[in-house]
């Protein structure tokens, strides 16, 4: 190992760095060892080299995409963090409403995109739509949860010095809930990504998803994976935001890291 | 001293409706002003039950509560409470989680903005008193399980309450941390004396030499349904030290205590 006394080389933070290199490298290596030809499995030479190739088009739906995602992402946050806590709020509520939400979410949204379509033409709707639909559910599941576990010693304890139910959510729940948000963004976003190129295989005129499907019809196999590897680097990306974000507001909830 | 500050009367309180759990039954009991009791019982008695009959949290199925010559009919804002599990919300700092009770109480939230510094001066003082000088910056994951119940006496206590409920708040300690805490708990109680506006304690526990130790009356309670079969007055002068522990009449109460709880342990009291 090319270590110094004086500054070990930190192998966790390269890590991810030599896993992608690792992973790109066996697959490179397979390729050319089984000599696979590109219409099956593109070596990531080639994909790269179709990135620079194809970049203008690339780079037009790659910002489409992230457009819709991030719209349907901020529909999901607000429309979440609103339910979320209108559930968590009442038993009433949560027990009607709770079995409806599972029903709702346990629909395939591929299916809705064709009625959104119906209803709003194609275009950037219904891929908004159905980013918002998908991403939606675990924000409210964990809001929901984290305004329902409240320790009941704390909520004696103010509600035998007259707190009324207000008090007890903005000065306990939502705090309290706040970790269980900003975690569920993590997931939100990814699946947001999901639900746009759904939408956007079945009925768009761009978009990475479209732009995949045109790819696909004319055998051009490299373009496909250049697609999905950017729908790769902006899901990392924005799962970092969110990561971020989570860190920022709620550090106290990581105290490994803070305490001293 | 006039009428107890507190008194139970004939009470029933029954979980989940007609048919549910009879928590306790027949409950009697009072509490004088300034008095420092303790309730000790077999587990499951209903100890509990008793501190939410009090509050004002639960309302007695029969019979009548009263606290300060008034029927409880809702939660009590004269009563400060503490657990064995300290509650302190993390994202706020010791001295945050101190001063919520005031952010709740009616006549302290209004005045709270206009005399903030007061109140964190009170809360600080509170802090030296109870063994917590200067860490009120700190946030309380930063803190033992001995500090964090030591803020949450603080905490129980901003409001200035005139009775304190205490449900097994040293429970989870090790026994050092305990007898610093027994002895902190002591001294507010005496001091408080001292200051003309004492304050009330009920102290339910499960450790018999706690009871004693602190106590000036004990309410021994039966099993479930729970009623109080026995009250015993302590007889040691206060201010109590440590050692009075280890005297053998200290170890006499204990002692009978232990024999009375063994015997409602395995016989149910018979419905009164």
């Amino acid at each position: 190992m090319a270590v110094t006394a004086a500054k070990p080389f930190d192998w966790v933070k390269a890590a991810p760095w030599l896993y992608a290199v690792g992973l790109f490298a066996v697959w490179e290596g397979a390729v050319r060892l089984f000599a696979l030809p590109l219409y099956i499995l593109p070596a990531p030479s080639a994909i790269m080299g179709a990135i620079i190739q194809y970049w203008p088009a690339i780079w037009k739906n790659s910002l489409q995409t992230l457009y819709t995602t991030l719209v349907g992402f901020g529909l999901a946050v607000a429309g979440g963090l609103a339910l979320g806590l209108l559930v968590g709020w009442s038993r009433f509520i949560y027990a009607g409403l709770y079995p409806l939400m599972i029903g709702f979410n346990a629909i395939p949204k591929v299916a809705v995109v064709p009625i959104l379509v119906i209803w709003f033409g194609i275009g950037s709707v219904p891929a908004i739509l159905t980013a918002f639909l998908i991403a939606f559910f675990p924000i409210v599941v964990n809001v929901a949860t984290g305004l329902a576990t409240i320790e009941p010693e704390m909520e004696d304890v103010l509600r035998a010095l007259g707190a009324r139910k207000w008090d007890i959510m903005v000065k306990v729940g939502i705090p309290r809930s706040m970790p269980y948000f900003f975690g569920s963004l993590k997931v939100a976003i990814t699946l947001a990504f999901v639900g746009s190129v759904v939408s956007e295989t079945i009925a768009a005129n761009s978009g990475l998803g479209h732009m995949m499907l045109a790819a696909q019809s004319q055998f051009n196999v490299p373009l496909v994976f250049a697609g999905l590897m950017m729908l790769a680097v902006e899901g990392i990306i924005m799962y970092a935001l969110m990561a971020w974000l989570e860190m920022r507001m709620t550090g106290w909830a990581h105290r490994s890291g803070h305490a001293r | 001293m006039s009428r107890p500050l507190v008194s139970i009367e004939n009470v029933d309180l029954r979980y989940g409706g007609e048919g549910g759990t009879l928590a306790v039954s027949g409950l009697s009991l009072a509490v004088e002003k300034g008095e420092f009791v303790a309730v000790v019982g077999p587990s499951g008695c209903g100890k509990s039950t008793l501190m939410k009959l009090v509050t004002g949290l639960n309302m007695p199925s029969a019979g009548q509560v009263s606290v300060a010559d008034e029927p409880v009919t809702k939660p009590v804002s004269i009563v400060g409470m503490a657990f064995q599990n300290p509650t302190m919300l993390p994202w706020r700092t010791t001295l945050d989680n101190i001063l919520l009770p005031l952010e709740i109480v009616e006549r302290h939230r209004v005045r709270l903005r206009a005399f903030k510094a007061d109140y964190i001066a009170k809360a600080e003082t509170l802090l030296a008193t109870v063994g917590l000088k200067g860490f009120g910056a700190k946030f309380p994951w930063q803190l033992s399980g001995g500090m964090q119940q030591r803020a949450n006496l603080c905490r129980a206590l901003i409001h200035e309450p005139e009775l304190l409920m205490l449900d097994e708040p040293f429970g989870a300690l090790d026994a050092f941390t305990r007898e610093e805490l027994w002895c902190v708990i002591r001294d507010l109680h005496q001091d408080s004396a001292a200051t003309g506006h004492p304050v009330t304690i009920v102290l339910v526990t499960h450790d018999l030499r706690e009871a004693v130790f602190l106590a000036d009356r004990i309410f021994v309670m039966s099993a479930r349904p729970g009623r109080i079969i026995e009250t015993k007055t302590v007889p040691f002068q206060r201010p109590r030290a440590l050692d009075v522990m280890y005297t053998p009449e200290f170890n006499g109460i204990v002692h009978d205590l232990r024999a009375l709880i063994a015997e409602a342990r395995v016989q149910p009291a018979e419905a009164v």
